[in-house]
């Protein structure tokens, strides 16, 4: 247990050292929200009809926009061949890398939503459910990202293809996001919006481990 | 492995072996052209000359016999994947990596063509080219996944590495497919859909019936002529592959 600490907080400091790519992401998010009231109008009743969906597009791209690293320094450096022959199992290498990489991607991204949600003149209401939404669905898209980035890994050229293969895949997670700030069913879309994360959790450190084990052979 | 030393085939092996399956599929091809070529000239005749207009649709209805038959097609040609990829993985089967390989595009138009022909369907019958009915934007889904297999496929240099790869991507999205659609269907009842889609049911005249299922066993033919005819091209593709590379690499020593 002590390694799989170790593993995260490693991935943890490499990230927040690395210059910050954490907030240069949070900044992402902030600019697609920022940028679609410019392409639909400055109407706020409207932009607060369409401000759960907005959300949730910002934060689709940007945990997409970060999935292409989560592997690929490792791979590059040798670290992922050292890990291959850790105590650890390839697949708890796995999770531990994916729990990192969601504190460091999604939970910036949940603590800079008051700010969206200010300039896209959400209800509180509303926004309170986006971030409940928000936290419960951002695994599931942590997750099926690790396969996306463990199945590329081995490409030179390949760096539009993870988010092309893994978009029609967590369509799920766009839509019980949404879903749940409705007034009507937003209780059953938040519970299927968990569990299709708790699912996504299990099986992806799985497939990564496989997917990695392929591209190492 | 020469002939002598290569075991007494079984019916695994013959699947198994590249060249044998060159050798037993060869006698197949012509056969089941004609078969195909047969079926399709019984079911279109069906289809255009004896079986009825529909009362609401008139002629409209005929394009049921292409467009039935694709979207069957494009999920089972997604099971056909699954089969290929499940052998990938647990067998290391030679050739079912091959397999999904030569059958993701075909998948593909095959959605491709049921999505073409339920707008041309659609938009005399419910005056849209498109709706997003549950159905319909479930098979978009699929269709953006064959797309992304296929796109996948083409981004590998080494083929055996990518063959596992992708099998994984495959099981992936088979066990994902059921909840795409569950969630689209989901989604659509929350969102009252605008056009009123008619249940048809299974409350059909036996002529378009005897159509439906000749049209269905005539694309289901097609595919197999051509998932068969395109991994015997992989094969010799892959083949002539390894003897350019050996010739290159004599080449190089002399």
């Amino acid at each position: 247990m002590s390694a799989f600490r170790a593993l995260i907080l490693r991935d943890l400091r490499l990230s927040f050292r690395a210059g910050g790519e954490a907030l240069t992401l949070v900044l992402f998010f902030v600019m697609v929200g920022v940028i679609v009231p410019f392409a639909i109008g400055p109407d706020r009743p409207q932009l607060m009809r369409l401000a759960p969906g907005i959300v949730w597009i910002a934060a689709f791209l940007s945990m997409l926009l970060g999935l292409d690293r989560l592997f690929r320094t490792d791979d590059d450096d040798g670290s992922l061949t050292l890990m291959r022959h850790s105590v650890l199992s390839l697949e708890a290498v796995v999770a531990a890398k994916l729990i990192a990489h969601w504190l460091v991607t999604a939970i910036p991204l949940i603590i800079a939503t008051p700010i969206l949600a200010l300039l896209l003149s959400m209800r509180a209401d509303q926004w309170g459910l986006t971030v409940l939404a928000l936290a419960c669905g951002t695994p599931a898209l942590t997750a099926f990202g690790g396969i996306g980035a463990a199945v590329t890994v081995g490409l030179r050229r390949g760096g539009l293809i993870a988010p092309v293969l893994i978009l029609p895949l967590v369509i799920p997670v766009m839509i019980f996001g949404v879903g749940s700030t409705d007034s009507l069913v937003g209780g059953s879309a938040v519970l299927l919006l968990f569990a299709f994360s708790l699912v996504a959790c299990v099986v992806a450190p799985f497939a990564a481990a496989l997917a990695l084990r392929a591209a190492g052979e | 492995m020469t002939v002598d030393t290569a075991p007494k085939p079984n019916w695994f092996s013959r699947l198994a072996h590249p060249g044998q399956f060159l050798v037993w599929t060869r006698p197949l091809l012509v056969p089941l052209a004609i078969a195909t070529a047969l079926c399709f000239a019984v079911g279109l005749w069906f289809a255009f000359f004896n079986s009825p207009d529909d009362y609401q649709m008139g002629d409209m209805v005929r394009v049921m016999y292409i467009h039935v038959p694709n979207a069957w097609l494009s999920q089972l040609v997604y099971g056909v994947m699954t089969a290929a990829a499940l052998g990938t993985l647990i067998w290391r089967h030679p050739l079912a990596d091959v397999a999904n390989k030569a059958a993701a595009p075909l998948g593909a138009v095959f959605t491709a063509m049921a999505l073409y022909t339920g707008s041309l369907w659609g938009r005399p019958t419910w005056g849209t080219f498109w709706e997003w009915d549950g159905r319909m934007t479930s098979t978009l889904v699929l269709l953006l996944i064959y797309l992304g297999i296929v796109a996948l496929w083409r981004a590998f240099d080494d083929q055996l590495k990518a063959g596992r790869i992708i099998a994984i991507v495959t099981l992936v999205g088979a066990i994902n497919i059921p909840v795409i659609k569950f969630s689209v269907d989901w989604w659509n009842t929350l969102h009252q859909p605008a056009s009123v889609f008619t249940a048809q049911g299974p409350h059909m005249p036996a002529s378009m019936l005897t159509a439906l299922l000749v049209m269905t066993l005539a694309f289901t033919l097609l595919f197999a002529l051509l998932h068969i005819i395109r991994i015997r091209t992989e094969i010799l593709r892959r083949r002539a592959q390894s003897l350019s590379r050996q010739a290159a690499l004599s080449g190089g020593n002399a």
